[in-house]
């Protein structure tokens, strides 16, 4: 069977929950077709308010319907959803203590034929300066549906990264998430790999096998919700290992890299590498020769996780 | 709604808020008093005679709503509310106080009335669009009023919203230009110059007015005239003097941010008695 897009999973979940709850809408700014929600608007169409190619507006009309009561999905590509709208987002959302869900499609080198302009290696960087805002990427279809559940269902705003296209899934259906607990994938002793989102857990994944055999055992965790970061389990797993790699497809620097850094250089200090942009621009390229590029890959992640092992 | 208001009832209520607003930014020695003045009297016909609010009841679903998007002249509406009853008058002493429910822009989280957040320009029109925008699929008849500056338009984001509400038919979005004409740096002519107003407004569809906003009766007129347009959101340019009303600021470019004392300000006072 053919994987679903990651979009469709997106606005399926998104129709199912506002059967039930009236409060739950959709805002875009003329990306309905990109983020994949056309078919909520034909289900519910007063629910779904495309604004036009007008970012910022969109935002403000988010802070507007939530301070009416309703729940809006906010979404546009990652790129403007963070650089363009920072301040909206800032100020009449969250400043304001409101509840928008506010969703960037396209992370990182996913942008791929989009380019630079349209490539977002900074969103989590700078949504994390935001007081109390819930931040997070899902890795596959079960984690999204679930989490997007768990969004609508928690008061106040996230900021969550949409991989649009389709991926396979990591977890059985049945699985349950939890906003600010990360998922153990596969348990080790030797070093940890966190990693975020749909292109770098299954990274993180392929790495741990590339290790099993070279004889390190490898943790993998899938870091779904990088704000607040589950510092129980990075805590536990810095113990348990001694060496953490993170891998995310963003920039290491205020990323999840810097996040998991904060906590254990001021709690545990252990030795730490980090797998992400490191301080670049994006460019036009396929995803896959992207990742080469910026060497977002289970080798680059084996790589690091071999040199914290021999330095043991 | 309070009908029964009789105009020179009217009219002793905005001076009440214009003293209450000089009082409150003298006693703390700065703030944006040009701005504040200048909309009083929009302010003492919303909330005497048009708003259907309950000062008791502040979260009140059915209530009309108010965006102060130009959150600076926050004194004025906080005034404005004391004399309703939302809060004690007594509260105005502690305006930006570290701790105070009255900070210089408005802040939902904290001021009962308040109902949204504003302080950073340009943004409260699209906040008022979202208000309508439900309250309409709501189908609760309740009517939003947004309050702009004229330097505040010259922020692009306003006209994004402009096409929404007029796309989106939000006859029940009343906004206010406070077109006192001036902004920090100087004149709005001299600065960027906001040109045809009306015309703009127009343009985007909005119903548009222009009337003399120190006037009460005529903006109590322009409001009942918006009421009556079905099918656009209305914009009621009022033309206004900034700092109108104290002799010390009244005019002046300097009056944005201004640093007076409580002698300054009880003279005021008593010019207005």
């Amino acid at each position: 069977m053919q994987n679903k897009e990651m979009r469709s999973v997106y606005c399926d979940t998104l129709i199912e929950l506002a059967k039930d709850d009236n409060r739950i809408m959709v805002v875009e700014a003329d990306l309905m077709r990109a983020s994949g929600t056309m078919a909520f608007k034909d289900v519910y169409p007063q629910r779904a308010v495309d604004v036009g190619v007008a970012e910022a507006n969109m935002v403000g009309v988010s802070a507007g319907l939530s301070a009416a009561g309703k729940i809006p999905f906010a979404a546009t590509f990652g790129c403007f959803a963070s650089r363009r709208v920072f301040d909206q987002f800032f100020i009449s959302v969250n400043y304001a203590k409101l509840n928008v869900k506010l969703v960037g499609t396209d992370p990182g080198i996913s942008a791929a034929f989009n380019g630079g302009t349209h490539m977002p290696f900074e969103d989590i960087g700078l949504m994390r300066m935001i007081p109390g805002l819930t931040i997070l990427e899902p890795s596959d279809p079960i984690s999204l549906k679930a989490l997007v559940k768990e969004c609508a269902a928690s008061e106040g705003s996230s900021y969550m990264r949409l991989h649009r296209k389709a991926v396979e899934p990591l977890y059985s259906e049945d699985e349950t998430f939890t906003l600010g607990k990360g998922k153990v994938l596969k348990d080790g002793t030797d070093v940890t790999l966190i990693a975020l989102g749909a292109i770098m857990v299954p990274q993180a994944l392929k790495a741990a096998k590339l290790l099993e055999r070279e004889g390190i055992t490898a943790a993998v965790i899938d870091m779904h919700t990088v704000k607040p970061l589950d510092e129980e389990l990075v805590l536990s797993y810095a113990r348990k290992t001694g060496a953490i790699v993170t891998a995310e497809n963003h920039q290491v620097s205020g990323g999840l890299g810097s996040e998991v850094a904060n906590l254990l250089s001021t709690t545990l200090p252990t030795p730490m590498a980090m797998v992400g942009i490191h301080d670049a621009f994006g460019q036009v390229g396929t995803q896959d020769w992207l990742a080469q590029h910026y060497r977002l890959t289970a080798e680059e992640i084996a790589t690091q996780a071999k040199r914290l092992c021999a330095q043991k | 709604m309070n009908s029964s208001f009789t105009q020179q009832q009217l009219a002793e209520f905005s001076k009440e808020i214009r003293k209450q607003t000089i009082w409150m930014i003298g006693n703390l020695g700065v703030g944006h008093i040009g701005g504040a003045l200048s909309i009083v009297d929009l302010l003492a016909v919303l909330y005497a005679k048009t708003m259907r609010i309950d000062p008791n009841n502040p979260d009140w679903e059915d209530r009309d709503l108010l965006v102060l998007s130009k959150g600076h002249a926050g004194p004025a509406l906080y005034a404005t509310l004391a004399l309703k009853g939302y809060f004690p008058l007594s509260e105005l002493a502690t305006l930006n106080q570290g701790g105070t429910n009255l900070p210089s822009h408005c802040d939902r989280t904290k001021t009962k009335g308040i109902d949204m957040t504003t302080g950073s320009l340009g943004q409260g029109l699209s906040a008022a669009c979202g208000l309508a925008y439900a309250r309409k699929i709501d189908e609760n008849d309740c009517y939003v009023y947004a309050i702009i500056g004229d330097g505040e338009s010259q922020e692009g984001q306003n006209w994004e919203a402009a096409m929404f509400a007029s796309h989106q038919k939000l006859d029940h979005l009343i906004a206010f230009t406070d077109y006192n004409k001036m902004q920090i740096d100087g004149t709005t002519e001299q600065v960027l110059d906001l040109g045809d107003i009306e015309g703009k407004w127009n343009s985007f569809g909005w119903h548009t007015l222009r009337i003399d906003g120190h006037d009460l009766k005529a903006i109590e007129e322009a409001i009942q005239k918006a009421k009556e347009e079905k099918g656009k959101p209305s914009m009621i340019i009022l033309d206004t003097i900034k700092g109108k009303g104290a002799s010390f600021c009244e005019g002046k470019v300097t009056n944005h941010n201004m640093a007076y004392d409580l002698e300054v300000a009880n003279a005021a006072i008593k010019e207005l008695l």
